[in-house]
């Protein structure tokens, strides 16, 4: 039985994580939607003084998270977004979850309902090298963007940054920014990404609001 | 245990009258002497005693009172020796040095409830009045009479805020009653196998226990205590059905499956054969050695008249936590079917409505409803977590004494 508060996490993150804390405003009221763990969430709270939320599926990562002083709900994303009024949050986030979402078109209306803005972060399906692998080999492109077999991976929607653009376009989403990581890290930031960076990005996280 | 001649449960202390509670151990505070409670059926109560205990120190600041509210046939004394039973605290796992509700860090309060039978004034006490025991006369509570009893004791304690109030089952009602009535006076509330109304089936389960204790012949129309006698059997039969609702399936099967008690084979009669039934019995038995068969009256009556939404948010449980500032933590069990995990989602449903700060946890055991009085690593961990972060959050320092 442990009684001690786990201590304020390090304030070093992960890239895209990193990348979607910068896209924060400080001490606004954000939604973590998928938050796992609740890393970051933490960091949010620490070092931008926001006022956190958060929605994760996995028993573990609750505890984690909750064991780490965050407000944070267990629960199925899609279902439990409904529970919040409109305007509820300045910043609602959808971290590397779109791929988990079955109905993302609705799971999207749903962000932009409870929240000013969205960011959302997701592994692009068409960088190239994933690209080659499926030309090449002829199979199921790396396990990173699968998160496991393509036979048992919860990522069932493979979104490219094309493809979320025009999606974002049908809905009538304002993308106010977007952010691009490369293979070694390198990030490019870009008013609105074009083919090329489509083939070039790894990962992609947008900042968006209603129109 | 069981008698052999039977099925009946035999308690051996059915004709003797309850111990006295004057003789209990702890603090006992006279609570409404200038202003009666005005209770939720309309009838005022005057002078009442609250009997309570504590565990771990008061800050300077008097800013780390953490109150404990417990259960149905729970008491105050959570986390020491029972003075009736000897056994340890109903929460002794939870609460003491290094546990998840830390008595090196928090001050521990724990009060009898109103209608309870361990010193707080109930049926069984005297009533000024008549220089009599209430029984019957006393008038019929609610949860939320309960919690404005403990509000009087929280501010004759000199507390101004508490920094958490915790409780499971009929516990939980009295934190969500806490936290809507008074949300200024609680820092954090944890809810723990709880609901914001009582289920039909649960107002079920309560009769058909009320039933047995009314249809026990000692009973005497609720004044046993006139007649020296107890209504043991009644009571230790509504015991043993509750206890049922308590635990699961599973949990049943897994402790007892279908073994038999001290004997090869069945008897082909009605002594108590399987274990289960011994265990039962037992549980029963042991039940009417503490608890006082009109307060399982009361108590259970105000269980049932519990529905937080229809009482504070004329119909929707959003309303009865508007702008609360209050820290939420709400924990279920996966396989607590009395208080199921769904009713904990309609609070939290209800909570994020009203935007309000709140985790919630699903806990995966097979223990059942009880599973929040047992040793389960993984709420003890999000309990002690979650208490830890709001500490952070409410200033309070790690350790409160030297």
């Amino acid at each position: 039985m442990m009684n001690r508060t786990p201590p304020p996490r390090t304030g070093t993150i992960r890239t895209d994580l990193q990348l979607i804390a910068d896209m924060v405003a400080p001490s606004s009221r954000v939604l973590d939607v998928g938050c796992g763990d609740g890393t970051l969430l933490s960091y949010l709270v620490h070092f931008k003084g926001v006022d956190g939320r958060g929605i994760e599926l996995s028993p573990e990562g609750v505890s984690e998270a909750v064991a780490h002083g965050l407000a944070v709900i267990q629960g199925d994303a899609e279902s439990v977004v409904a529970d919040y009024p409109s305007d509820a949050f300045d910043f609602v986030i959808l971290s590397q979850t779109l791929p988990a979402i079955y109905d993302v078109r609705a799971m999207l209306a749903e962000l932009l309902r409870i929240g000013r803005h969205a960011v959302v972060s997701f592994p692009n399906f068409a960088y190239w090298r994933l690209r080659a692998q499926l030309l090449v080999n002829g199979r199921a492109p790396d396990s990173r963007i699968l998160n496991a077999p393509w036979y048992a991976t919860p990522n069932i929607r493979l979104v490219t940054i094309a493809d979320f653009l025009a999606l974002a376009g049908q809905l009538g989403v304002h993308v106010e920014r977007a952010v691009l990581i490369g293979r070694s890290g390198r990030v490019r930031r870009v008013a609105r990404p074009g083919w090329f960076d489509n083939l070039r990005a790894e990962q992609a996280v947008f900042l968006i609001s209603r129109d | 245990m069981s008698s052999a001649t039977g099925g009946t449960v035999r308690t051996g202390v059915a004709a003797s009258p309850a111990p006295p509670t004057a003789g209990l151990s702890g603090h006992r505070t006279v609570l409404g002497r200038e202003t009666p409670l005005r209770l939720a059926s309309g009838a005022n109560l005057g002078t009442f005693t609250v009997a309570w205990q504590t565990y771990g120190p008061l800050n300077a600041e008097r800013s780390n009172a953490v109150l404990v509210c417990h259960a149905l046939t729970g008491d105050q004394f959570a986390a020491e020796p029972h003075p009736v039973t000897g056994r340890p605290g109903w929460w002794d796992l939870a609460i003491g040095p290094g546990k998840p509700i830390d008595t090196d860090r928090y001050y521990v309060i724990c009060a009898n409830v109103l209608g309870g039978c361990m010193g707080t004034t109930g049926p069984r006490e005297t009533d000024p009045a008549t220089g009599e025991p209430y029984g019957l006369t006393f008038p019929v509570i609610t949860i939320g009479d309960m919690v404005a009893a403990q509000k009087l004791l929280v501010d004759a304690l000199g507390i101004e805020r508490l920094f958490c109030v915790i409780g499971g089952s009929m516990g939980a009602m009295q934190v969500l009653e806490w936290a809507s009535r008074y949300p200024e006076r609680v820092f954090a509330a944890c809810v723990i196998a709880g609901a914001a109304r009582h289920s039909a089936q649960n107002i079920a389960f309560h009769e058909v226990g009320r039933q047995a204790i009314m249809a026990d012949p000692e009973w005497c129309g609720g004044e046993y205590f006139r007649h020296g006698k107890r209504p043991a059997r009644g009571l230790a039969v509504a015991r043993m059905a509750a206890h049922i609702t308590y635990l699961s399936d599973r949990a049943l099967h897994r402790k007892f499956g279908r073994s038999l008690q001290d004997r090869q084979a069945v008897t082909f009669g009605f002594d108590a054969d399987f274990q289960v039934e011994s265990y039962l019995r037992h549980q029963g038995s042991t039940f009417v050695e503490r608890f006082d068969a009109n307060s399982y009256l009361y108590i259970t009556r105000a269980m049932d008249y519990f529905d937080l939404a229809q009482d504070r948010g004329n119909g929707v449980l959003a309303n009865a936590f508007k702008g609360s500032p209050v820290r939420f933590c709400v924990v279920s069990f996966t396989s607590d079917w009395l208080f199921p995990t769904a009713e904990s989602r309609t609070v939290v449903h209800a909570l994020n409505a009203a935007a309000a700060a709140v985790s919630f946890v699903e806990v995966e055991t097979d223990a059942g409803h009880d599973a929040f009085l047992l040793d389960e690593p993984e709420f003890f961990r999000v309990l002690s977590g979650f208490l830890g972060g709001a500490a952070e959050l409410a200033g309070l320092a790690r350790r409160p004494v030297a």
